[in-house]
């Protein structure tokens, strides 16, 4: 599959190299940005969502607040601040996506990576789950996992690691698959080096670059469905600051307080945009890398 | 043919058996007793007992499961009791909205989507290839309901072009069915692009330039064709996504279609409805990549006759 996907991308030509080095870093720098507010922004800029103040309801960006504060991102209908919100969102859309990245990708690499090494039984019954998984809408399954049980962080986590996996599972098993015809590991066969050390030592490393890139864009697609579950008020508890949530709760002040549902989108987009970019970079750079 | 078509039908039957008992699985294991919640919690002993023999809840979890498997296939989700009426039947009136919008955004998504391929890909790295890629990144990001709360603000709110959400009118439908259509716009787009890309170096692309038809000619009539193979396993590949997508998408619109009324019975925990509608989803979902897969061997004749 990589090989028939990996022709298209010399097609593209490039523009002046210089300029094209530049702009190729801005990605780095944003995802970075985000991932420091994420970090860092709850230090600095205190938010309590049980704290209400009628007297700041639906102020618009700029304004002052009864506490001498600016609220630059403007309030929502409770008076709470909607850039503290922001960057609340971020800590909580990059802990679920990281968390979630890092569950979907042990468990895939390490069913794709034995599946295509081993093959016979084990690779038929992973190509089974796959086909009974991916019946389902990965949004769906996520809705009835995370609505079924008790809100909470760890339960968005496991509701999007439930499809999220997949996917590395399959491109590890492809790269193994392929590892497993080389002469290398035949040899370390004949030397009688264990299965499980094959397995860690010769196959697991060529998968790398693939699974790296693939967990950049899953990022993306996590993040995004966890805005998503938290926009239909599913799956995290409501003391949790999330995207979603505050995108969901400016909905009905849409005209004229236009910023509370606007600006996080923006927020939410703009860190997607950027995650997907760095995506694609990565795939093309692995790709370039191969001989085959 | 034949042998494949029943291959397919086999292995369908067989994710379909295994998305049921998934499904059998998550709602056994959520905490809470079906007859506790459909009571209160104020009911008193004798009665949660009552219902638990009338649904069943009192044999054991295998045999629940072997009439679970049975009524499923028979289409039968039980009775769903906050909405007083067979679970299927809500289902059912439900399945109309969403084939309508799913097929419009279907319908938005091939034409832009195949159209924005075919400029990009007939001269990829030009001008307008870096623009059609730079809007597919932009198209493929936004979150699907945060772009439709933005069109809500400037064609409903702001011009007052179309109406906001609800049905009735076809208007109604442009608004949800252009949100719902923009992640696939993007997918279909670079799918395009680079398939077109590709058959651009072909020989008989160059054989058809070489004889004089112009440029249009060579994609539309030569390109073309046998970019369409990728696109319709994507769309067929797709349309879980896309049920998936209108899922959100409905609960921005209130458009009263089966993701609204999944989302309503998980808050409700009115498992009949949920396991209704996941099923006849998965349902929708089997045998759709069936016909994708059946559509592609008519396309291409290779594959028809195996002989790849």
């Amino acid at each position: 599959m990589a090989g028939i996907a990996a022709v298209p991308e010399k097609v593209t030509t490039a523009p002046p190299r210089k300029r094209r080095r530049l702009l190729s870093r801005i990605p780095y720098l944003v995802v970075g940005f985000y991932l420091l507010v994420a970090l860092l922004g709850p230090l600095l800029i205190d938010y309590d969502p049980v704290h209400t103040s009628l007297e700041d309801r639906l102020l618009p960006p700029g304004s002052e607040t009864s506490t001498g504060g600016t609220a630059w991102f403007g309030t929502d209908g409770l008076g709470r601040d909607v850039l503290a919100q922001i960057v609340h969102g971020a800590r909580t859309s990059v802990l679920i996506g990281v968390s979630t990245v890092a569950i979907s990708c042990l468990v895939g690499v390490v069913l794709g990576a034995v599946a295509g090494y081993v093959r016979g039984g084990v690779d038929a019954v992973l190509a089974r789950i796959f086909d009974i998984l991916l019946a389902f809408p990965a949004i769906l399954l996520a809705i009835v996992i995370a609505g079924a049980f008790e809100r909470s962080v760890l339960l968005v986590v496991v509701a999007l690691s439930a499809t999220g996996w997949i996917t590395f599972a399959r491109v590890t098993r492809g790269v193994a698959l392929s590892i497993r015809e080389r002469p290398w590991v035949d040899a370390a066969r004949v030397l009688g080096v264990p299965g499980r050390a094959i397995l860690a030592r010769h196959v697991l490393p060529f998968t790398a670059g693939p699974i790296v890139a693939l967990a950049t864009l899953e990022f993306a697609l996590v993040v995004l469905a966890e805005a998503g579950l938290s926009f239909l008020g599913i799956g995290l508890p409501p003391s949790t600051v999330s995207w979603g949530q505050t995108i969901a709760n400016g909905k009905e002040y849409l005209e004229p307080q236009w910023w509370i549902s606007t600006l996080p989108g923006i927020a939410l987009s703009l860190l997607i945009i950027n995650v997907g970019i760095l995506g694609d970079q990565l795939t093309a750079r692995y790709r370039r890398g191969r001989t085959d | 043919m034949i042998r494949m078509i029943v291959q397919r039908l086999l292995i369908g039957v067989f994710v379909m058996w295994g998305a049921a008992s998934l499904i059998f699985l998550i709602v056994r294991a959520a905490p809470g007793d079906p007859a506790t919640v459909l009571l209160g919690p104020d009911a008193d002993r004798g009665r949660i007992d009552e219902l638990r023999a009338t649904l069943g809840l009192d044999r054991s979890l295998g045999a629940q499961y072997l009439s679970y498997l049975g009524d499923v296939s028979r289409l039968d989700f039980g009775e769903s009791h906050r909405l007083g009426r067979p679970a299927m039947d809500a289902v059912l009136d439900r399945l109309p909205a969403t084939i309508d919008l799913t097929l419009t955004a279907t319908a938005i998504a091939v034409i832009v989507g195949l159209t924005l391929g075919l400029l990009a890909g007939g001269r990829p790295g030009g001008p307008l290839d870096r623009v059609v890629s730079a809007c597919t990144i932009a198209l493929q990001s936004f979150p699907t309901f945060w772009i439709g709360i933005m069109l809500v603000l400037v064609f409903a709110l702001g011009l007052r072009l179309l109406p906001s959400s609800g049905v009735g009118t076809p208007q109604h439908l442009v608004l949800p069915a252009v949100t719902l259509s923009f992640p696939f716009i993007a997918i279909i787009a670079r799918l395009t692009r680079t398939s077109i890309a590709e058959t651009m170096r072909e020989g008989y692309v160059r054989t058809a330039r070489s004889k004089g038809l112009t440029e249009r000619q060579v994609l539309v009539g030569h390109a073309l064709r046998n970019s369409l193979i990728p696109v319709v396993t994507v769309v067929g590949v797709q349309v879980g996504a896309l049920v998936g997508g209108a899922v959100i998408v409905e609960n921005v619109f209130a458009w009263p279609g089966l993701g609204s009324l999944v989302v309503d019975a998980v808050a409700n925990r009115d498992y009949a409805v949920v396991q209704g509608v996941t099923l006849l989803i998965a349902g929708i979902v089997v045998v759709l990549n069936l016909m994708a897969d059946l559509l592609i061997a008519q396309l291409d004749p290779r594959i028809r006759t195996g002989a790849v």
